[in-house]
């Protein structure tokens, strides 16, 4: 148990229990209007624990299950809808100087409008909710995979390009055997991004409207003054965005084990 | 304008079967002209050079002088405004055309450009698998064979990044020769390496040399590095470059170390140094010039 | 296209058009009238590029109250973007440099930092007494966690030689903190400022969509509430032309700050 005696291993749980502490303090014993309203970390973590919660939502309760199944079914469609698009555009706009050049002002023009000013009309056009908030959670996520993808294919040295033709290999060969393993960093990078930024366009899309999902539980909770599950619900969106950044990191580290293999001095 | 022309030093009998196989280069006067932002710059004028099958031509020459402009021109990585370069008897390079890149002529670049991402045997073998000459089994077995003769058996495993600078550059040319390429071109590959690797990696060099025959065009900045290796060394003049000087190494082969103090070598460095002198004091001009 | 090497082509004149770029967007435009001519159901409330245009040159150019929505907007960007700025980077720079304070603090920022900062909104309304405060504090949320973890890696990603080198030399904390840490760390600041301004700016307008009666975001959901898709439309390009607006600002001191970069 080498690691329970490293030091920034307790420090980290001192800054945990720091923090809950300080939740804590200032819910219950600061005297100012504001502190009150709080919900304070102990009503909280039972109500999320319990199997008989006062509100309706806590690990044992289905519902809960349900609004974590819909967020993450929406994220996931829209993120992969974005990889399948964004990846390839990225590739050419970076690999193709004329694309790139027809491509750069349609999306410069595009890209400055945030993508939850969109909510509205896309619920006009898709005389819907659900897909409006699958689109808004796409925009982010393509936006965020093309620039990265772009930048990947644009900064691979043009030796190995020459080097590949050298040794006699055609435009296909080249994708497979140059593009994609030199921007596979950067694209992974993006998809990182994407993922974060997609949570956060999902969470504040269905706040603004949407049925069922995290996000619509918090405003449902604030709505019907449930304010303990406003927390939980917060805290879970963490954690799954957490978990789905990390996990996309993993396979990003497993696809590309040739960079977890060098010397480790700098050039 | 200046004619050079360069032949292997060796027996006959080598220089005859080295000539079977091709390589034979000839430019005439090759030119190259850029125009960023509309202004003319002339990177290269009247470069005419001729290089017999087999023979190891070093280009030598300040920084700017166009020698990797022509090393590009040769590859076919960069197209030319005037004048031709010939293969074998066949157009390489004119105005307005440009033979793809190809096994024929292999580069091997200056900072090294083995995919990082493949190992030491698939990018060695990737040549002529990718040009369908030979399966896959077929050029696994024949890169390691190749790797053995230079010693570089046991990284066939390995990735590029955990291969030191000078193992990189070994596999890089050994990934080259894969393809018995007619020309084998180097671009000041061992411009980033100290001393002792340097020397190192000359007698690597020189014995894939002796064992392969192929031309070879190696451009460097380093003048004794130059005379050492080459049979022909040719220098460049500063920007517009062009051929300035010719100068045929008569030393024996196979070099060995000890022949850098010996008279031969030091009266062909002295040679070749007043020129060097005199292109890098007028490019240090220009450069203040440009400057003030 | 010169065949399988990028080739890079002799730079151009800088003022030169994009005409390509044009011609997609020209394309984009008429896709755009196609769709509202023959698209289906949904679109039919849609307005075209020309009506959109129509409608802003009469309604609203000359509209003081349309103008004040400007005002409010960039106003509660402005302040939580600054706050997070001067609160978050000298935050970074603590939990970098200091290992005590990394040790205990940056695990809570790591735990806070997924949690999508519009999710904040309901307790921020709980919190603050007005809604003006809890925009605010919204704004501030999301640039605040990124420049907090922009500086603290850049920090952390010094080169310890350097440091060691300084301070074998002689040199003070305050000089090695002005002189080396400050310079590394002012590249992430300024991609840290980018990436903060966007968010803001995406969250200004979602938290005005729910908890506000002025302002660009409420403008827009004014529209969709309505069913004027026009308002909609003419409400989502002001956005976007606000936020371009900032983002421009942002660059230009980004360029004061790094001068040394192209």
């Amino acid at each position: 148990m080498l690691w329970m005696r490293n030091r920034s291993f307790w420090m980290m749980w001192l800054g945990y229990a720091g923090a809950a502490a300080l939740w804590y303090g200032s819910v219950k014993w600061i005297p100012i209007g504001p502190f009150r309203r709080l919900p304070d970390p102990v009503a909280v973590i039972t109500e999320w624990l319990s199997p008989n919660p006062t509100f309706g939502i806590s690990i044992f309760t289905s519902p809960y299950y349900l609004h974590i199944l819909y967020s993450t079914y929406r994220a996931t469609a829209a993120f992969l809808l974005a990889v399948l698009l964004g990846v390839p555009l990225g590739i050419c706009m970076g690999w193709s100087r004329s694309f790139h050049r027809y491509a750069s002002s349609l999306l410069g023009l595009l890209r400055p409008i945030p993508p939850l000013a969109w909510v509205p009309l896309a619920i006009l056009i898709f005389s819907g909710a659900e897909p409006a908030v699958i689109f808004v959670t796409f925009l982010v996520a393509f936006y965020a995979t093309t620039l990265n993808t772009l930048t990947g294919v644009s900064s691979i040295d043009q030796d190995y390009f020459r080097a590949a033709a050298c040794l006699g290999a055609t435009r296909k060969d080249i994708l497979f055997d140059v593009v994609i393993p030199g921007a596979l960093p950067n694209i992974f990078t993006g998809l990182q991004i994407a993922m974060g930024a997609a949570w956060f366009s999902l969470a504040a899309g269905e706040m603004i409207a949407a049925q069922y999902g995290l996000g619509f539980l918090i405003m449902e909770s604030y709505n019907l003054i449930q304010f303990p599950t406003i927390v939980i619900a917060m805290a879970t969106l963490g954690i799954i965005g957490f978990l789905s950044s990390a996990l996309i990191r993993l396979l990003g580290a497993r696809l590309m084990r040739w960079r977890e293999q060098s010397l480790g001095l700098p050039a | 304008m200046m004619m050079a022309a360069a032949s292997p030093s060796a027996s006959p009998g080598a220089a005859a079967s080295a000539r079977s196989l091709g390589g034979r280069l000839s430019a005439r006067e090759v030119g190259k002209t850029y125009d960023p932002d509309g202004a003319c710059v002339e990177a290269l004028k009247d470069c005419s050079l001729e290089v017999d099958a087999g023979a190891f031509v070093a280009l030598v020459g300040p920084s700017g002088c166009g020698k990797t402009t022509l090393l590009n021109m040769i590859a076919g990585f960069d197209t030319l405004s005037r004048g031709e370069i010939y293969m074998d008897g066949r157009v390489l390079a004119a105005p307005e055309r440009r033979r793809r890149p190809g096994p024929d002529r292999v580069v091997v670049f200056q900072n090294g450009a083995l995919f990082p991402w493949k190992t030491v045997l698939e990018n060695v073998s990737y040549g002529p698998v990718r040009q369908r000459v030979l399966t896959r089994r077929e050029a696994q077995e024949k890169a390691v064979d190749l790797l053995r003769q230079c010693n570089l058996h046991d990284v066939v495993a390995a990735y590029p990044a955990q291969l030191s600078s000078g193992m990189q550059r070994r596999v890089e040319i050994v990934r080259a020769l894969m393809n018995e390429p007619k020309v084998l071109l180097l671009d000041e590959p061992f411009r980033a390496m100290d001393t002792v690797t340097k020397t190192a990696m000359h007698q690597h060099l020189l014995e894939m040399y002796r064992l392969s025959r192929k031309t070879v065009l190696f451009i460097t900045h380093d003048l004794e590095e130059a005379i050492y290796l080459a049979d022909t060394v040719i220098v460049m003049t500063t920007r517009p470059g062009t051929i300035k000087l010719v100068i045929n190494v008569k030393l024996e082969r196979p070099r060995q170390p000890k022949i850098l103090f010996s008279h031969e070598y030091l009266e062909l460095k002295r040679q070749a140094a007043e020129s060097i002198h005199e292109e890098a004091r007028k490019a240090f001009e220009r450069g203040e010039r440009e400057q003030a | 296209m010169l065949g399988l090497v990028p080739l890079r082509s002799p730079a151009r004149c800088r003022w030169r058009i994009n005409w390509r770029g044009a011609v997609t967007v020209a394309g984009f435009v008429l896709l755009w009238e196609l769709l509202v001519r023959f698209g289906g159901a949904g679109l039919e409330g849609i307005p075209t590029l020309a009506q959109v245009c129509r409608a802003f040159w009469d309604k609203y150019l000359t509209n003081a109250q349309y103008w004040q929505s400007w005002l409010v907007s960039f106003e509660r960007v402005a302040y939580g973007f600054a706050l997070a700025q001067l609160l978050g980077i000298p935050l970074g720079l603590l939990l970098g440099t200091r290992r005590i304070f990394h040790e205990v603090a940056y695990p809570v920022v790591e735990l806070l930092r997924p949690i999508p900062p519009l999710a904040w909104v309901p307790l921020s309304i709980l919190f603050w007494p007005t809604a003006e405060l809890s925009i605010i504090f919204i704004t501030f949320i999301g640039p605040f966690f990124i420049i907090i973890v922009n500086v603290h890696d850049a920090v952390r990603s010094l080169r310890k030689e350097h440091l060691w080198l300084a301070r074998s030399l002689g040199a003070t904390p305050s000089y090695i903190f002005r002189r080396i840490i400050l310079p590394a760390v002012i590249p992430s600041i300024a991609a840290g400022m980018t990436l903060g301004i966007a968010v803001s700016w995406n969250v200004v307008i979602a938290a005005e969509m729910i908890a506000s009666d002025v302002g660009l975001g409420r403008l827009t959901w004014e529209g969709y509430v309505s069913h004027t898709a026009t308002t909609v439309i003419i409400g989502m390009i002001s956005i976007g032309l606000a936020g371009y607006l900032s983002t421009l600002v942002v660059s230009y001191a980004e360029r004061k700050l790094m001068p040394w970069q192209k």
